[in-house]
């Protein structure tokens, strides 16, 4: 759950490889096809590099991960998009796209939001985390720690939402029993079903005290 | 999603003026305020709502709860829910509208969703929300093919026969209970609107549902000073224990003397085309005694005008239990 890996063309990352692939693919099939112009926000280059062109697109500011992110953003463009095709942090998930479903849960100015129903254009200026800016493989936030060691998830796609929003809620009114939990957890379905063992990480990390 | 001009206005005068050259404040409006964007970003996602510009009033100076001089509340406009129903005066003085808004939706919408966000929340019909519908609110003339198809958690009360479709907002039903007033600044100036008089019953205009003009600004909505004494309930009944609309859904405030209801105002959700408030069962209740058989009769005349469609017969006995219940939960304390 590292920041964004610097890319190297001699060891891509799963991401790069996949997004190179598939637009060899599409090149072969439409040879008019760029890429480029199926993104509706791009992060801006340095001063001397020319980003991609995106007509009617605004510049705006997100602090994200503590870093600030410079980008020019098609106003259609949702918080969720932003922080994955733009910013690359791709730990963020996209489930329902409609607010249902959770998947796609950050903290905006530390309180849980839904980013699929969020204009990126919103937030500019504000902070926001995502799961790659709560702790790292080496050291990890003692909810990610928690949901390791108490087995909170199966296919994992609904996780990192579940995390953002059980780090959240430590912070939030709510009683101390799993009742109160799960209510306060319902913002996010979890397919696999995993809900035992998300409410017993997260009552692990209340009882210990930890990541208040 | 279609493209649209990204606006945020300098003052609420600079707001009013951009929003007074749309051609309606209702269903088609071209120019919409975006607040939380919880309901207007997912139907623009699905083309519901297609307006050309949208007016961010996020910074504008309406974030605030405030104690009046009366006693009563004033509730900016871009307060967000959680910090709406988990406000100390909310919670020991209005505790009716706290339970109803945790009530509603999840936890990372309550952090998004705005009070006047929540005012204009729409309907849940899947007709509404599925352009290859016909539906005679999003396209007036269009038709409505809930009456025939799938209704089981439309409308029962305030129906006609151009739309069922049910008002889903929890927070409406206990404001319409705690006769809430909303202040609106418009074009020719500043007014306040009765929480009944807000919304409107679909009739033969279903896209009409508030009384809304182009330009007109919710700023806030004020709460009038606490019954002392008084006694708050909110009760959602859903097929989910958590995190879904209601199935049908009571605010009872009400408050006793020596066993008598002395004082008693009710709303209904999830039955009604707009949040239900009954006159007909307070007027049942007041002055009585506070026992079964009288919180029967008032349910019963809440629910005496209900029109069923194919599907959803079961929700005019759910409403009477609902509120029966409600009422009784009320006297328990």
């Amino acid at each position: 759950m590292s920041d964004k890996q610097e890319s190297n063309p001699q060891n891509p990352t799963r991401r790069e490889f996949l997004s190179t692939t598939g637009t060899t693919a599409a090149a072969t099939l439409i040879a008019a096809y760029v890429p480029l112009a199926a993104n509706t926000s791009a992060e801006v280059g340095p001063p001397e590099s020319i980003g991609p062109t995106i007509e009617g697109a605004v510049p705006i500011t997100l602090r994200i991960n503590g870093k600030d992110r410079q980008l020019r953003v098609d106003p259609r463009t949702t918080l969720l998009d932003c922080i994955r095709e733009s910013v690359l942090l791709t730990g963020t998930k996209k489930g329902c796209d409609h607010g249902q479903c959770g998947a796609c849960t950050v903290h905006v100015d530390s309180r849980r939001v839904v980013s699929c129903l969020s204009l990126a254009l919103m937030h500019d200026g504000k902070e926001i985390t995502t799961i790659e800016g709560l702790g790292t493989p080496e050291a990890m936030h003692p909810m990610q720690a928690s949901f390791l060691a108490c087995d909170g998830y199966q296919c994992g796609y609904c996780t990192s939402g579940q995390i953002m929003s059980a780090v959240a809620l430590l912070k939030e009114p709510c009683g101390p029993d799993d009742a109160s939990v799960k209510e306060l957890m319902s913002g996010n379905i979890c397919r696999c079903g995993a809900y035992a063992n998300i409410v017993a990480a997260v009552q692990q990390v209340r009882k210990q005290g930890s990541g208040v | 999603m279609h493209s649209f001009e990204f606006l945020r206005p300098e003052n609420t005068a600079a707001a009013i003026i951009a929003a007074g050259q749309a051609k309606t404040a209702q269903q088609g409006a071209d120019v919409r305020f975006l607040a939380g964007g919880t309901t207007l970003i997912d139907l623009m996602k699905l083309e519901v709502e297609t307006p050309s510009r949208l007016l961010d009033i996020n910074r504008l100076p309406f974030d605030k709860i405030e104690e009046m001089p009366d006693g009563g509340l004033k509730i900016g406009a871009t307060v967000r829910n959680s910090d709406l129903a988990n406000h100390a005066r909310v919670q020991r003085d209005y505790s009716v509208l706290s339970q109803a808004i945790l009530s509603g939706a999840s936890a990372q919408l309550r952090n998004m969703a705005t009070t006047a966000g929540n005012l204009l929340q729409r309907t849940r019909c899947v007709y509404f929300r599925d352009t290859a519908m016909a539906c005679n609110k999003r396209e007036p003339g269009s038709g409505c093919p809930a009456i025939t198809g799938s209704n089981r958690t439309l409308a029962i009360l305030g129906t006609s026969d151009k739309c069922i479709a049910t008002n889903p907002s929890d927070m409406c039903v206990a404001m319409a209970a705690l006769e809430a007033i909303i202040h609106v600044e418009g074009p020719r100036g500043a007014r306040t609107i009765a929480f009944g008089d807000f919304h409107l019953l679909p009739g033969s205009t279903p896209h009409r549902e508030t009384v809304l003009e182009p330009g007109d600004l919710i700023t806030h909505v004020t709460l009038p000073p606490p019954k002392a004494g008084s006694r708050h309930v909110y009760l959602k009944l859903r097929d989910r224990a958590s995190y879904e609309f209601a199935l049908a859904s009571a605010a009872v405030v009400m408050n006793l003397t020596r066993g008598s209801i002395s004082y008693v105002r009710i709303a209904l959700g999830g039955v009604g085309t707009k949040p239900w408030r009954s006159p007909e069962a307070e007027a049942a209740l007041t002055g009585k005694p506070a026992n079964a058989a009288n919180f029967r009769q008032a349910a019963e005349a809440a629910l005496r005008n209900a029109k069923p469609q194919s599907e959803n017969k079961f929700k005019i006995e759910l409403a009477k239990r609902c509120l029966t219940h409600a009422l009784q939960t009320a006297v328990n304390g």
